[in-house]
């Protein structure tokens, strides 16, 4: 090889490494060192005695075992009930696939207080299930978790597992190992960096959980995000919020190591394959009822919330009608926060975009540096880390953050709405990367220096044996970072913005007034987001790369 | 091997941004041509904010000044952001303080004094800043609402006052918010520690608790989701909301009913004063008195009411015909001094909360 080349592949690498640490650092790193700068010194000298202080209170305490342990179950919950849900969506063909595979993403955009109605409307005393008396319980925080999160393992896991060679499996069946033995010896192995990706996000998003705490388990439940948001939206104990949100950060930072370390070693390379030859419809009986069981879950755990949401937005005095949808466009028409649903759907669709290509350009760039990186190079293990930060931090944190942090020239950007798609962004990036790098990591290095050997320039390399296997994660990955900003995830909730409102706003707004028109049409406001959320993946899932478009 | 890369997908996203021309902004009033010196200035306010765009656009076209409306989250958040920007505030005039978070905020010296001609017209009472720093705008009472339907079926006595509640005839009724996280959960507390006094709020409180109150995160939850009045047919008949729920569900009913479906008992308030004050830093002074004369001028103070479902502080402001007959005003509300609900609201919500919910 010449020299020449290996510098410039350097500097591509180092490129690819700068531009997600300049945006961490300018919309991350350092917003929330300010607002935790400015808690530890009150005086303007420094003053690390909340922390002390936070430490050694044994409710405290409680609540970060509380947090650690009710995300930890969360998890595992989301992972056991998700997992067969992935292998059907992988290794099945049937009817209306595409569909479904686009509803279960729906959850994950709506609001906290709409699915918190609708839960309760099945959990409730006088509901169908509330003989179980699971209303405010830790019972209904796990399962709103699942429900929020199923979306995450059927698709990151699912990604990877639709490209295994299914004929390795047939292999050790032949050579007589049993069904469990081979899922264990052969699939699972294979699985571990996509199922390692898919639990530390799902993780990260239970940890810093806030609305399900709050609405479903009630006031009696309280996590170190609950409780940052206490210290700082509603008491302004800047101190003390900064000592939570450290010992957030460490607790965080050490799962993150932990859960790295499973992933980065036995990532291996793999023999992946185009999904059409990996998956068949159901044949014989026990297939069918997999594939039949699997839907059922998703129809009854996800299907039944979201029923309930349709059913009420249609649900007028006089019976099912479209009352309520009209209502979107006439209620307080002649008002201030009056907002033409079409507007309030434009509003959510730009963002979106917006928060898309950011997050596919930092995360896709970050997961190239990572994976290229592979098991030889620290700094890859520390981007990675970093990245995921954003999802472990308190919302608040960095919201509160962005408030005093970017207030100057050149990032004069508090009231700018650039910081939503921005704010957006910041969690859909490791999203992205999440899902690239473990397909990423899987592709077989030789594939890439045989091309190399036989004259192929790096960028030809990158085109003829990456790119058609990065692809379809590309997809998956761009319908994850739409859907986190359909669903105005992270810090836009905390902070002043300025008023372009989206569809998540426009519940907001209805909800915040008595009446049976507010709430109805709120409802159809909720039914109209899941449907520009489920046409949007639709749409995402549609484009095709040309002749790998197949992938 | 065709030329298709991740590039097309970038640019048919970018493209889609584009074809769109960015977001659509809602509240900022429409320039007005010709009319005064073009300023723009920013009002800082919480999420429940709303006027009608007919007496903004009215305001702009009689100073030249066009306001831009700048959400922050709920009351307390919307303060605590002010008072975390002090030093380089997000706009020029900020709405929404009420009784209950104005001492820290006058403490932080986050406003700027300014006494409006128009204050002539409005109570002394409800002026609760003898400097001037905040103007008062509008009032509401906090108090227990009741589903009408729930008790007239079951011929079952509305019951009238804070003492009421914790008899066994209503036992597991009433749904209230939690005062850590939502304002009128604060208040709801704040009219027991009033009516009960200092020593006697606790043990009202065990007496609710043992009662079966529930306790929810927010008014949106306990009044949407768990209260039986409203939309959301919940479990429960009694909620803390406010004296202007009842009318509200009134203009919001699917048919506009003879009867409120809902009513508030009146023993039950503490009342709110929400002020307005000119954010320090401002470089449109002038624009922003000109922005607080307005909203204490009959115009805007009459169009309040069915906006923001307040009523209005100025004296002798003409109450729209819902209002008359279907929102009470509570004639003893319960209140305490501000800088007594500074100097002890963060204790009063602890012990609330090791005497309710633990």
């Amino acid at each position: 090889m010449v020299p020449a080349r290996i510098d410039r592949r350097r500097i591509a690498r180092g490129l690819m490494l700068a531009v997600p640490l300049a945006f961490l650092g300018v919309f991350f790193v350092y917003p929330v060192a300010s607002i935790v700068g400015r808690g530890l010194t009150p005086d303007g000298s420094l003053d690390l005695s909340p922390i002390g202080d936070v430490v050694t209170d044994a409710r405290l305490r409680g609540v970060a075992w509380f947090t650690v342990w009710q995300a930890t179950v969360s998890t595992a919950l989301t992972v056991l009930v998700a997992l067969p849900g992935a292998y059907v969506f992988a290794r099945y063909e049937f009817r209306g696939k595409r569909l479904v595979r686009a509803a279960v993403l729906v959850p994950f955009v709506l609001p906290t207080v709409v699915v918190g109605s609708a839960f309760l409307a099945v959990l409730g005393e006088s509901g169908p299930l509330g003989f179980l008396g699971l209303d405010q319980s830790l019972a209904a925080i796990l399962l709103a978790h699942v429900f929020f999160d199923y979306a995450v393992v059927v698709l990151v896991v699912g990604g990877l597992w639709a490209h295994l060679d299914p004929r390795q499996e047939d292999a050790a069946r032949v050579l007589g190992a049993g069904r469990w033995q081979t899922f264990r010896s052969v699939t699972l192995p294979a699985l571990q960096p996509a199922i390692a990706a898919a639990a530390a996000i799902v993780f990260l998003f239970t940890f810093t959980s806030f609305g399900v705490i709050l609405i479903l388990g009630g006031p009696g439940y309280s996590t170190l995000e609950t409780e940052i948001y206490r210290q700082t939206v509603q008491f302004l104990d800047l101190p003390q919020a900064a000592a939570l949100s450290i010992l957030q950060l460490v607790a965080v930072i050490a799962v993150l190591l932990v859960a790295g370390r499973a992933q980065g070693r036995r990532a291996q390379a793999l023999r992946l394959r185009p999904r059409a030859e990996t998956s068949r419809r159901a044949r014989t009986a026990a297939e069918r009822a997999v594939v039949g069981v699997n839907l059922a879950v998703i129809a009854v755990l996800l299907g039944g919330p979201i029923a309930v949401l349709v059913e009420r937005s249609f649900d007028t005095a006089g019976g099912y009608s479209f009352g309520f949808y009209r209502a979107l466009s006439e209620l307080r028409r002649t008002s201030t926060v009056f907002v033409p649903p079409i507007e309030a759907v434009r509003n959510s669709i730009v963002f979106a975009s917006a928060a898309t290509v950011i997050a596919l350009v930092i995360g896709g760039l970050a997961a190239f540096a990572i994976a290229g990186a592979g098991r030889r190079v620290r700094p890859g293990r520390g981007l990675d880390t970093l990245l995921l930060l954003p999802l472990g931090v308190s919302a608040v944190t960095i919201g509160f953050g962005f408030l005093i942090a970017l207030d100057r020239p050149p990032f004069d950007l508090r009231a700018s709405p650039v910081l939503i798609p921005i704010a957006h962004a910041l969690v859909a990036a490791p999203f992205v990367a999440r899902v690239l790098i473990p397909v990423l990591r899987s592709i077989d290095q030789r594939l890439r220096e045989a091309a190399a050997v036989l004259g192929a320039s790096p960028r030809r390399v990158w085109r003829e044996i990456d790119l058609p296997i990065v692809a379809r994660a590309v997809l998956v990955a761009a319908g994850f970072a739409f859907a986190i900003s359909l669903g105005e995830f992270g810090a836009t909730i905390f902070i002043a913005r300025p008023d372009y409102p989206t569809l998540p706003v426009v519940v907001f707004r209805l909800l915040g007034q008595p009446g049976a028109l507010n709430f109805g049409a709120a409802m159809a406001a909720s039914v109209i987001l899941m449907a520009v959320t489920a046409v949007a993946i639709l749409a995402i899932e549609r484009f095709r790369f040309a002749d790998i478009g197949e992938f | 091997m065709r030329r298709l890369t991740l590039l097309p997908l970038a640019v048919s996203l970018l493209a889609t941004v584009a074809a769109v021309a960015g977001p659509v902004s809602a509240t900022t009033s429409p320039p007005v041509r010709g009319g005064g010196d073009g300023t723009t200035i920013t009002l800082v306010t919480h999420d429940s904010f709303n006027a009608s765009k007919r007496v903004m656009r009215q305001f702009t076209k009689r100073t030249g000044v066009t306001v831009e409306v700048l959400p922050s989250g709920d009351a307390g958040a919307a303060v605590n952001q002010a008072i975390l920007t002090k030093n380089n505030p997000l706009g020029d005039v900020f709405f929404g303080i009420d009784n209950t978070l104005l001492s820290r905020a006058l403490e932080e010296d986050v406003f700027l004094p300014y006494r409006s001609p128009e204050l002539a017209n409005v109570p002394k009472s409800l002026q609760l800043d003898p400097r001037d720093r905040v103007s008062p705008v509008d009032t509401g009472d906090v108090c227990v609402n009741f589903d009408r339907k729930y008790f007239a079926d079951r011929k079952l006595t509305v019951p009238k006052t804070l003492e009421d509640l914790t008899k066994p005839e209503y036992k597991g009724l009433l749904v209230v918010e939690n005062p850590a996280t939502s304002s009128p959960g604060l208040a709801f507390l704040l009219a027991t520690v009033d009516k009960l006094g200092p020593d006697g709020w606790r043990a009202y409180w065990e007496r609710l608790r043992d009662n079966d109150v529930k306790v929810v995160d927010g008014w949106e939850q306990a009044y949407n989701t768990e209260f039986s009045g409203s939309a959301g047919k919940g479990d429960y008949p009694l909620v803390v909301s406010y004296a202007t729920s009842p009318p509200a569900e009134v203009v919001n009913a699917e048919a506009a009913p003879e009867e409120a479906p809902t009513g508030a008992l009146l023993d039950t308030c503490f009342r709110q004063i929400e002020f307005v004050g000119i954010l320090r830093g401002t470089e449109h002074e002038k624009a922003a008195k000109q922005l607080v004369d307005f909203m204490l001028s009959e115009r805007f103070q009459r169009d309040m009411p069915l906006q923001m479902y307040v009523f209005p502080a100025r004296d002798g402001t003409k109450l729209p015909p819902v209002f008359v007959k279907y929102a009470k005003f509570a004639p003893r509300p319960a209140s305490l001094p501000p800088d007594e609900i500074a100097r002890n609201r963060d204790q009063w919500i602890d012990e609330w909360t090791s005497t309710v919910l633990r």
